[in-house]
């Protein structure tokens, strides 16, 4: 299975129905995505494949065949959203915190408190009440 | 030296969760390990006959009860609760069989059939013939009180489960090395685990060592039950020789993991015609589950709680933790204070409206006071901000403008008061001991204790403390890991005390540093004169007085103050109830860093008003029916509104630099202001959660 993985070619030999989470965790050693509680519901395991949002726990890994999927690892560690997570306290326990960050991403530029909200409805954190969340993501936008 | 305390300095370990670099008990591996698996009982309560496996065992490790070199129960307050069943099942999702493979599908593909006969289970905590433990606390003459009473309301509150939903599920991995099991996992209390392993283990290992990996949320969650998971990994790793992860999936989190315990509370209440509080008779019962785990305290922490942040001078209140056949309910923020603070602030709601009285005039007129006491008779001190904070809410909120506005719309607003005592009760941190250390190092200091971080920003709260103590800059101070092979015990990170308390002893111990290092800096002193090391033990504050057999005196040695006012929108055709703004006043002592102190207190709102509105937890036959999150809902961005936070800070002179708890508190008041604020569309809630269903019923019943 080729698919281009922050920005590099990867090829794993895999089953076609093995989840695109333990691919990325387990095969290509990427654990910043996280698993909390594989249905699609938190949000944990959120990544992007070709700049989309989606739960890695629910896409098979032969769905991502020659796509572009980006974890929190592709962001490398000076991302304007890394930045103001660290600065707003957006993370707490931080388990949320990749998944919440790439869902940020797509929000493009200057979102209004209303769409921040919307965007990342399917994100959940059960520390920060979110306020930390739209606080830090407003200040890196 | 600029200070850092009160500055919202950087987390420590905030870039680390940000590039996704933190590592989590699951993001490690070991060579050559394992992956274990929990096979539970599926009936409430009765016998186990027999265990059949229906697999070829070869490549599997399987543990039941006939492998525990050590003893079979899991050490805490009483030894009731079995590492693994022998015979009697007491609850569903009890653990049996343990199973270990190196490949996952095969491990989960494994067929185990129990043969298990059944017996008559008891699920209501009102008709349990077994108590846990009571407590009777009484205060003045309460007939008398009742006697001069003008009014007296009675009314009956309910609180259901609650799931804690830490994001990341439960956790553990158990690596022998040699004689030696050494145990890392998403653990709150490594000393408690650390404790539990000796038990189990017995002889068959030398030593045993606790590591705690970065952990995904914990809220209690992680205080006692995991040192049941990292008994089970042990025993797999050390049948196996192999390292064994141990990690649950959500709907195994959800079934077998501990929850709030559910609480039934009942207030006579008796007040003159001016309405001042003349008898307050509660009685409160908690579902305690299975076994004893933590209830007898969890009851503690309620009853103390239960009569409000009110004077009164005649009260009785009677507790009682009762046995039932679902699993065990356990630590979980707030620790039996919600329930018992929801009863007494939606009761004081009735007494409001009976009397004719404003609800904000009722409070004002009873709310404690420096100089009064509270039910176990404790003088409250001068840092009591029990009016201040009512005031400053009322005020920032405009509740009383808006309870105008909203009559007769479909928009209601309720306010609730709470308190909260930091620490542990009564002589129960003398009894802990608790010690840390700081060293010096060739850059600054290491701080040792074994304090968890967990979100709530231990290791950045700690660092400042130190800091500022030392005098010298907040880079220079390194937290050490919680590993019981390297840290002290500095107590459980539980009960709102890894800042007042432990902060404090940090605090001292930075002190007497200071006072050899003279002019020199610590990586100076360390350089010319080899290696220094303060280890500092709790010191009780001398004027604490607590009388554990009668529940007279000081049962917190600080209490941080609270008020919540809820603003809620009715959907007339769903009866469904949304928040729409918190207004969230919080006295705290001293936020040492204000965005950790704020983020703690809108998490402690969200998590309440969950609490309050969505979390319902269905219990069917004993057993969790709705263990994912696809229906057991917390509040998404979308459930949560606006939390307007407002720390105040009147200092408590025995934290650090005048630091209170605060984890807590947060969590006392969204669930009574938020069914008070529906009480003033006119519906008439006492339980939670008030679901859409729980209010079309209240509507139903309402003249």
């Amino acid at each position: 299975m080729r698919f281009t993985l922050n920005g590099r070619e990867v090829d794993v030999d895999v089953s076609p129905l093995a989840r695109l989470l333990d691919v990325l965790r387990e095969e290509c050693g990427l654990t910043g995505t996280k698993e909390g509680c594989g249905e699609g519901e938190c949000g944990a395991c959120t990544v992007l494949v070709n700049g989309e949002v989606v739960c890695s726990c629910l896409v098979p890994v032969a769905q991502v065949e020659g796509t572009e999927v980006t974890t929190i690892e592709g962001l490398g560690d000076e991302h304007p959203l890394q930045r103001a997570f660290m600065d707003e306290i957006g993370a707490q326990c931080g388990i949320c915190t990749p998944g919440m960050i790439l869902t940020a991403i797509t929000l493009g530029s200057n979102p209004t408190l209303a769409q921040i909200r919307e965007g990342l409805a399917g994100n959940l954190c059960r520390c920060t009440g979110y306020e930390a969340i739209y606080r830090a993501i407003q200040r890196a936008s | 030296m600029r200070n850092v305390v009160g500055q919202s300095v950087p987390r420590k370990d905030g870039i680390d969760k940000a590039t996704g670099h933190a590592r989590y008990a699951d993001d490690l591996r070991f060579p050559g390990m394992l992956f274990g698996r929990t096979v539970r009982s599926t009936i409430p309560s009765g016998r186990l006959a027999g265990v059949r496996l229906g697999f070829d065992p070869t490549g599997f490790t399987v543990v039941d009860y006939r492998d525990i070199p050590g003893q079979n129960f899991i050490a805490l307050i009483v030894d009731d609760q079995p590492c693994l069943v022998e015979h009697d099942i007491r609850h569903v999702a009890e653990p049996v069989l343990l199973l270990a493979h190196e490949n996952r599908d095969a491990l989960l593909g494994a067929l185990v059939t129990l043969d298990e006969e059944p017996s008559d289970p008891i699920f209501d905590p009102e008709l349990s013939p077994t108590a846990f433990k009571t407590i009777l606390i009484e205060k003045g003459d309460l007939a008398a009180g009742f006697a001069g009473a003008d009014h007296i309301v009675e009314g009956t509150y309910r609180t259901g489960h609650q799931e804690h939903v830490y994001i990341e599920p439960q956790g553990v991995i158990a690596v022998p090395e040699g004689d030696r099991m050494t145990v890392y996992g998403s653990i709150q209390c490594p000393f408690y685990a650390h404790k539990a392993l000796a038990t189990v283990l017995g002889d068959a290992v030398s030593s045993v060592r606790v590591i705690q990996t970065e952990t995904g949320g914990g809220f209690g969650g992680k205080e006692e039950y995991p040192s049941g998971i990292a008994a089970h990994a042990a025993l797999l790793a050390l049948k196996a020789r192999r390292p064994v992860k141990l990690v649950y999936d959500r709907v195994e989190d959800m079934v077998a993991t501990t929850k709030r315990h559910p609480a039934i509370v009942r207030h006579r209440t008796g007040l003159t015609s001016e309405g001042r509080l003349v008898a307050m008779d509660i009685e409160i019962v908690l579902d305690g589950g299975a076994y004893t785990t933590l209830s007898p305290v969890v009851l503690s922490r309620g009853a103390i709680h239960a009569a409000g942040p009110y004077r009164c001078d005649n009260v009785r209140i009677a507790a009682r933790a009762m046995f039932t056949n679902t699993p065990p309910n356990g630590a979980f923020r707030g620790f039996g204070a919600p329930q018992t603070q929801f009863g007494v602030e939606v009761h004081m709601e009735r007494v409001a409206e009976q009397l004719g009285l404003d609800p904000v005039a009722l409070r004002e007129r009873n709310l404690l006071r420096p100089g009064d006491t509270t039910a176990t008779g404790q003088l409250v001190g001068e840092d009591c901000s029990a009016l201040e904070v009512l005031r400053t809410a009322v005020r920032r909120s405009g509740f009383r403008r808006k309870r105008r506005a909203y009559a007769g719309t479909t928009r209601g607003i309720g306010l609730a008061m709470y308190w909260h005592g930091s620490g542990f009760t009564g002589s129960g941190e003398l009894k802990l001991a608790s010690r840390a250390t700081i060293e010096l190092t060739a850059t600054g200091v290491r701080v040792l204790t074994s304090s968890t971080e967990i979100g709530q920003g231990t290791r950045t709260m700690h660092a400042q403390i130190v800091a500022d103590a030392l005098g010298i800059p907040y880079e220079q101070v390194e937290i050490a890991a919680a590993d019981t092979g390297v840290v002290p015990d500095s107590g459980p990170t539980v009960a709102s005390r890894t800042c007042m308390v432990v902060g404090r002893i940090l605090q001292r111990a930075a002190e007497e540093i200071r006072a050899k290092l003279g002019e020199s800096t610590p990586a100076e002193y360390f350089l010319r004169h080899g290696p220094l090391r303060v280890t500092k033990q709790y010191e009780q504050p001398e004027w604490i007085r607590w009388d554990e057999i009668n529940y007279r005196g000081d049962a917190y040695a600080a209490y941080a103050w609270g008020c919540d006012v809820v603003e809620v929108e009715l959907d007339p055709d769903t009866w469904e109830v949304r928040p729409l703004r918190v207004t969230v006043v919080n006295e705290i002592g001293k936020a040492i860093h204000p965005a950790l102190a704020r983020g703690q207190t809108e998490g402690g709102t969200a998590q309440g008003l969950g609490y309050a509105l969505l979390e319902r937890v269905a219990m069917r036959n004993g057993a969790m029916a709705n263990a994912q999150l696809t229906n057991y809902i917390i509040p998404t961005t979308m459930d949560t509104p606006k939390l307007d936070v407002v720390l105040l800070e009147h200092p408590y002179a025995g934290g650090p630099f005048g630091a209170k708890g605060l984890g807590e508190l947060s969590i006392d008041g969204p669930a009574p202001a938020v069914v008070n604020a529906i009480r003033n569309l006119q519906l008439d809630v006492r339980s939670i959660p008030a679901l859409p269903e729980t209010i079309r019923e209240a509507a139903c019943a309402s003249p």
